[in-house]
Formats: structure tokens, C-alpha cells, sequence
């Protein structure tokens, strides 16, 4: 697999060719915050209770939680989920917290 | 190997997908048969596409609140259970496969067929019963899912979905 390695602000990530952290450890909560501004999410204590669910889940679970699984375990409604982050909310919520895109069918 | 190159953000398909419609005709009763259209449901609204679920014929119990808990899963005529077919046909061997498949589907954490429906139109999908098959089993409004948005004709259906992808299941 390729890995590409880009710079954001002072730091250094690995993403795939999508633009996906493939680092779980490179990810802080600084970086989320730009990460989040690119795709046009400014992020409230809303969204941070989200990315803070996914990122505790993701190595107990071994991958990215499904919009179902945060709605259900993190007690946010779907319909929140689709306000929060707007179009695509599994895969967005997966990216501002370096995540890979969720894989699960529900 | 490792390249540095600009930072690429996701492409999203926000643009994309506005504009694409999906329309799921669910003609099918069975529990087995009622999930393949809420899952491709379900995945679409989550990629940002507009979907239209259009419930006919015996897909009308995945909408009719009597029936809609109490969806069954049969043997018979199902070939791809690898057993044989006349075991199908004992007594309460409708039951039990019934159970099955209900325990197999809870098991990785996929929702019964009315909590799929809640969490379909919380994702921001469209429920539609057909006319035909309403008038044909007595039933009217009172009668479906709270969240169904009308009892249409299929020319009304195909009218509202000008334009969609179309499965019919």
C-alpha cells in the first residue's frame, strides 16, 4: 500500500490516497479541528462527542464505527448525526477523527 | 513506499450526489426479503442520496403494524438453505428458522424491520404505500407505520421519482 505523507500546519501525517489518516497514533485533537475546517465542519462540543466516541471505539471494536453504532453507544440520533456532519456523515465523522472510512453495511 | 505530496482532502461527493435518487420497490413479505431493501436504504442515505422506498403487494407487512414485528422466514422453496426441502414443510419448522435468522440478524447488530424503518426516516428516507394494495387488503392509513407519507398509485410513485435508480426487490 501506498502511504502518502503530507504536512498540516507544522505537523506530519500519513494519509491513504483519499486523504484518510492511516495512523491511528498521529491523530490529536488539534489536527481534527483542521482537518474538519477542509471539509467545511467547524466543530462544536456536539461533533467532539462524536470524534470522541470513534476514537475510544476503534481499537476495543478493531474498526470505525458504523453511524448505527455511534448512535446507539454514543446516544447521539441518527438525525443529529446527518446535521452534524452534513451529506456523508459516517465517512466524515471517520475522517476528522483519522480514521478508516467505516466498512460495516449498517 | 512513501511519497510527500500535497495534502489531499476527500472527495466527498457532496455535488456529486445531489441530484441522485435511488427508488426501492419492496414487493417481498418475507423477513429474509425485507432486508435487502433497508440495508441498500440505509447505505444510500448515508451516501447523501436521495431514496424513495415504495412498499407493494406482500412488502406491504414491512409496513403494516400488525404484521411489520412479525415477519416470518420459511425454508420452503428457499434452496440456498443447503437443506432439504421437506424438512421445510414439518411443523414449526417456520418458527425456528424464523428465530434463527431473528437472532442471527441481532447478532451483528442489525436492527428488527421496524426500528430499520425509524432509523431509514431519521436518516432522511421516504416511506410510500401502494394504492392497489392497500384497497386490495382493507387497509388504510391508520392502519401503516406512522412514518409512511402517503398511500400512492405506482404512477404517482415513478411521477416522484423522476429520474432515480430503480431496484425492485
Amino acid at each position: 500500500m501506498t502511504a502518502t505523507v503530507v504536512s498540516v500546519g507544522d505537523t506530519t501525517i500519513h494519509v491513504d490516497s483519499e486523504g484518510f489518516l492511516t495512523e491511528y497514533g498521529e491523530w490529536t485533537e488539534g489536527l481534527a479541528g483542521q482537518l474538519a475546517a477542509r471539509i467545511g465542519i467547524e466543530l462544536t462540543d456536539e461533533h467532539w462527542k462524536a470524534i470522541r466516541f470513534l476514537r475510544a471505539d476503534y481499537p476495543s471494536h478493531g474498526e470505525t464505527a458504523t453511524l448505527r453504532r455511534v448512535s446507539t453507544l454514543a446516544g447521539i440520533p441518527i438525525k443529529q448525526l446527518f446535521v452534524l456532519f452534513p451529506g456523508k456523515p459516517a465517512k466524515k465523522m471517520a475522517y476528522v477523527a483519522g480514521l478508516p472510512k467505516p466498512r460495516g453495511c449498517v | 513506499m512513501t511519497t510527500t505530496a500535497p495534502f489531499v482532502v476527500p472527495d466527498f461527493g457532496d455535488e456529486a450526489s445531489q441530484g441522485r435518487k435511488l427508488a426501492i420497490i419492496c414487493s417481498k413479505g418475507n423477513l429474509d426479503m425485507a432486508y435487502p431493501g433497508l440495508i441498500l436504504a440505509n447505505a444510500a442515505l448515508g451516501e447523501g442520496v436521495e431514496t424513495h422506498l415504495f412498499f407493494t403487494f406482500w412488502g406491504f407487512d414491512m409496513i403494516t403494524k400488525s404484521r411489520m414485528h412479525d415477519l416470518k422466514f420459511t425454508m420452503l422453496g428457499n434452496t440456498a438453505t443447503h437443506m432439504p426441502q421437506g424438512l421445510g414443510g414439518l411443523p414449526g419448522m417456520t418458527a425456528m428458522a424464523t428465530h434463527q435468522m431473528k437472532k442471527q440478524i441481532h447478532d451483528i447488530g442489525v436492527p428488527d424491520v421496524p426500528e430499520f424503518l425509524e432509523q431509514i426516516v431519521a436518516s432522511g428516507g421516504h416511506l410510500w404505500a401502494c394504492r392497489m394494495s392497500a384497497d386490495m387488503m382493507h387497509l388504510n392509513e391508520s392502519d401503516l407505520y406512522d412514518d409512511v407519507e402517503g398511500i400512492i398509485s405506482a404512477a404517482d410513485f415513478i411521477e416522484k421519482t423522476d429520474g432515480a435508480q430503480i431496484i425492485f426487490i
